[in-house]
């Protein structure tokens, strides 16, 4: 409990300074969501944690630009390739323009296998805003403008999988797959539980109890046996759409429960508040009570939740992709990815096949860390005043 | 006390019963029964002979695919509370019982070995950190549960499996050795079925660790300066019988008292990691039947682990009452 600044308990019988009274003017007329962006603020690892997750965010909404080529392109020329780093030198000497070295498959002596191998005599340069596969800008504007490519080979930053697709451009489209269906999924937990969990902390009494016992009903079985068996039941026919929005729909469910549950219980400790009585004798309806009186009164903490549920939204979603119950191959996303890497003797050829799972760690800590600033920041009781 | 253990068990049958709908909804949810399958894998497969309608009718009513679901359900839960009969496994041609076998006391000694290893790495990192605030190791600490948090445990289990087979060039997936593996239960067996347990139990109880040590830990901090404490200093008690005499013993009671919780997810998880460690037990049969649409299987698997859980939740309350006198015997 420390006051980062001084701010003066009766003004009036103290004698301030114009600077300060300014600043005591600001603190005490500021709103609700200006206090706490104003705490939010002084938790640079939260701050740090936002910015990398807005960064991913660009990075999944602009990666048909981004991305060199379309997910499903293959190099046949190069299965399984390693990374490329770009370079300004070799033996050759020195070129301005970066260049990525070229790619042979090559026999391996021993085990036969066709094996990619770095071609120095080539040299790839890398050109910028070069027109190559078309692609939809944020699903709108037709387009085959991109940020980078090679003129003729491929260039692979991240290597290629077994089927020689880049990883790079494919990575780049999982990212904002992961992220929209974390954010769907999300969206749709909080409608359900604000649903459920309104209602039956609103009425309270016997509607609620039976809600209660429903929701614990639906928390005793285990999560990820459960959603893995409402996935096991997509049609095969579905198209990926089709699975994209049912994945989101069962991500929602994944998160309903304990959202409704906070929900619950925040608005059995608000409905009896005095304000809320008041307004209740003044005749004022459910609907105004609970939009005016109760919603604004712990909006904070619900967004304090959401954000912390992000993170199993993600994982759910790994998790289930990388089994082969959640989204399926022509759809990319985290888990999709990572199927690649399920196989150990694959990862022990191909380490960077491993890349998508540093994405899903970064994003999950990510959210972690936003999640626990947000909880400082939404926290009426630390009595830091910026 | 003997209410309340009667209250409780009344209210564990209530919940096995929901249950038991909502997985029987789960198994009847994906579209076509296993007599359409049955058809269609004999039609793409070169098979010898064309499947007739009439075979199709006979199959539906051997296996009684043909009453409507009411019926079904409660020949399917009869069987399962009557005599232990899961119903029969359509993929593998047998009973869901015989394909199960095993694997149950497979999954239950990976379920009380992560438990153990849980208990026995948090508690003493919890207490140990409490007492050292601001220490390395209070702060490697936090820094460890943001990466428990972060690092989903199949993708631990992974990186596990690669450093095995790249610097100790053999593999930690499986149950046992090769040679004991169908060889008959006897000491040696055991210690290598021990030896296999601990590392998909560090994996499993690799979240669960972090976050009970931060519990611990915080619990520990609160009680650290009662004034309980205080007095035993006074009174000349060695710091460390103290520590485990007064606050230790009062912070272990939110940890033990999320047990319940922590079996939950331990089952929640166990699929996956078992899938990627290769261990033949009910979470790998169980995404393998949900692959195969075996929904017998699945079904049975997934009521087997969520009784087990509620069974054992219904024995950790009544435990955890015993243990703390402070428990209102309430509730049911």
């Amino acid at each position: 409990m420390t006051t980062s600044t001084k701010i003066p308990q009766e003004i009036g019988t103290v004698a301030v300074t114009a600077e300060e009274s300014e600043k005591a003017l600001r603190y005490y007329s500021a709103t609700q969501w200006q206090l706490m962006w104003w705490r939010f603020k002084h938790h640079r690892v939260a701050l740090a944690a936002g910015s990398v997750l807005v960064f991913m965010a660009f990075l999944g909404l602009f990666a048909g630009f981004l991305a060199p080529y379309a997910g499903v392109i293959r190099d046949r020329e190069c299965l399984l390739g390693p990374p490329q780093m770009p370079r300004f030198w070799d033996e050759n000497g020195f070129s301005l323009r970066p260049f990525v070295h070229g790619v042979k498959t090559e026999r391996h002596p021993v085990t036969l296998r066709l094996v990619p191998t770095t071609d120095t005599s080539v040299r790839r340069y890398i050109h910028f805003f070069v027109h190559s596969d078309s692609y939809k800008l944020l699903g709108l504007f037709e387009t085959d403008l991109h940020l980078f490519g090679v003129e003729d080979g491929f260039i692979h930053l991240f290597g290629t999988d077994e089927m020689g697709r880049d990883l790079f451009s494919r990575l780049l489209f999982a990212t904002g797959t992961s992220l929209s269906i974390g954010v769907l999924g999300v969206l749709i937990s909080f409608v359900l539980a604000l649903i459920i969990g309104g209602v039956a902390g609103y009425s309270g009494g016997w509607v609620d109890y039976g809600i209660q016992r429903f929701t614990e009903i639906v928390r005793v079985v285990p999560a990820i046996p459960l959603y893995m068996g409402l996935a096991a039941a997509f049609p095969r026919e579905w198209s990926t759409e089709q699975v994209y929005f049912a994945m989101t729909l069962i991500l929602g469910l994944v998160g309903w429960p304990t959202l409704a549950r906070r929900i619950r219980g925040a608005l059995l400790s608000l409905r009896n508040e005095n304000y809320v009585i008041a307004a209740r004798l003044a005749g004022a309806g459910a609907y105004r009570i609970i939009s005016r009186h109760l919603l604004p009164a712990f909006a904070s903490y619900i967004i304090v939740d959401l954000v912390i549920s992000f993170p199993y939204m993600i994982l759910s979603e790994t998790a289930l992709s990388f089994v082969g119950l959640g989204l399926r191959p022509p759809a990319m996303s985290w888990g999709v990815l990572l199927q690649g890497a399920q196989n150990i003797r694959t990862i022990q050829q191909a380490l960077w096949l491993f890349i998508p799972a540093a994405f899903v760690v970064i994003a999950v800590l990510a959210f972690t860390v936003l999640g626990d600033g947000v909880r400082d920041a939404a926290d009426p009781y630390t009595v830091s005043r910026a | 006390m003997v209410r309340f253990i009667f209250r409780r068990f009344a209210g564990m049958l209530v919940t096995m019963f929901f249950v038991s709908i909502m997985v029987f909804s789960i198994m009847e949810l994906p579209p076509g029964d296993y007599a359409d399958r049955y058809a269609y894998r004999k039609f793409s497969g070169a098979s010898i002979g064309q499947v007739t309608e009439a075979d199709l009718r006979n199959i539906r009513h051997k296996f009684g695919l043909d009453r409507p679901w009411y019926q079904r359900y409660f020949s399917w839960i009869w069987g399962i509370a009557s005599r232990f009969d899961f119903g029969p496994a359509f993929a593998f041609e047998t009973s869901v019982n015989r394909v199960i076998g095993q694997r149950l006391w497979l999954s239950l000694a990976i379920m009380f070995s992560t438990l153990i290893v849980t208990y026995m790495i948090s508690i003493p990192i919890g207490i140990y950190a409490a007492v050292h605030r601001h220490s390395i190791a209070d702060y490697s600490l936090t820094v460890f549960s943001y990466l428990g948090l972060a690092l989903p445990n199949f993708l631990l289990g992974l990186v596990l499996l690669y450093i095995a087979v790249t610097v100790f060039g053999s593999s930690v997936g499986g149950f046992f050795s090769p040679g004991l593996d169908k060889a008959p239960w006897s000491f040696a067996k055991a210690v290598d079925l021990l030896k296999h347990l601990f590392v998909p139990a560090v994996v499993l109880a690799w979240s669960a660790t972090a976050l009970q040590a931060q519990t611990m830990r915080a619990t520990m901090l609160d009680e650290i300066n009662k004034l309980s404490v205080t007095t035993a200093r006074a009174r000349g008690l060695p710091e460390w019988k103290l520590l485990l005499k007064y606050p230790a013993r009062l912070a272990i009671n939110p940890v033990a008292g999320s047990i319940g919780f922590d079996i939950n997810r331990i089952f929640s998880d166990l699929p996956i990691v078992a899938l990627v460690l290769g261990l033949p037990e009910l979470g790998e049969l169980l995404i393998k039947s949900y692959l195969d649409l075996d929904m017998y299987v699945a079904g049975a698997i997934l009521l087997l682990i969520t009784f087990i859980i509620i069974f054992l939740n219904f024995l950790s309350d009544i435990l955890l009452a015993v243990l703390d006198p402070r428990i209102k015997l309430e509730g049911g």
